[in-house]
């Protein structure tokens, strides 16, 4: 079970890894690499696009090795953070669409923000259960 | 809910890790539900019950306050 589980951890590091290069590849590629060539681009996104499902492929296998405990954990995580995103990001887009805030409402901010919630939240579970 | 794990466990020379690995669960969740924190699964109550050769009802019990 645990080596099962570690493997399936690895491929999850793996494919997270992945996903940020491609992500960066595709981002800066254009610019940087191949002078905006449009097919260079489209393929450079549908390859970081594919290399996110299979982020969540590894990353849906991983929970399914997780004991009820841990699922519970991250189950808890989860819901709440859903909800927070969604209060918050829309919030977040309101402001901006009524110009309360100087600067555009970024994706990439509410990425951070889901991220540095599901750690918290885990973490905060984690502790209330051991 | 009660449970009579960590007395079960003790009386058998078992360490959380050992007993975690023969039910299939992590370290953490033996210690979770001895400190009845976390009520386990039906399925991981009856391998409990099957290790230790007991009714899950002699193991697991409800006391109300």
């Amino acid at each position: 079970m645990k080596t099962a589980r570690k493997k399936n951890l690895y491929q999850l590091a793996a494919w997270t890894w992945s996903w940020v290069a491609t992500m960066a590849i595709a981002t800066f590629g254009p610019k940087y690499i191949w002078d905006d060539h449009t097919v260079l681009t489209a393929l450079a996104v549908s390859v970081n696009f594919a290399n996110g499902i299979l982020m969540i492929i590894a990353n849906r296998n991983l929970f399914n090795k997780f004991d009820e405990l841990e699922r519970k954990i991250h189950l808890e995580s989860l819901a709440l953070t859903l909800g927070l995103t969604v209060v918050v990001g829309l919030s977040y887009s309101l402001l901006d669409t009524t110009n309360l805030i100087a600067y555009t409402a970024e994706i990439s901010n509410l990425v951070l923000f889901i991220g540095v919630t599901y750690l918290i939240c885990v973490t905060i579970n984690t502790r209330r259960y051991v | 809910m009660k449970n009579r794990l960590k007395v079960l466990r003790a009386e058998n020379s078992f360490t959380q890790e050992d007993l975690a690995d023969i039910i299939g669960v992590s370290r953490q969740t033996i210690n979770a539900i001895e400190k009845e924190k976390f009520d386990p699964s039906l399925p991981t109550a009856f391998r409990i019950s099957k290790l230790f050769k007991l009714p899950i009802e002699a193991i697991f019990y409800f006391e109300e306050n």
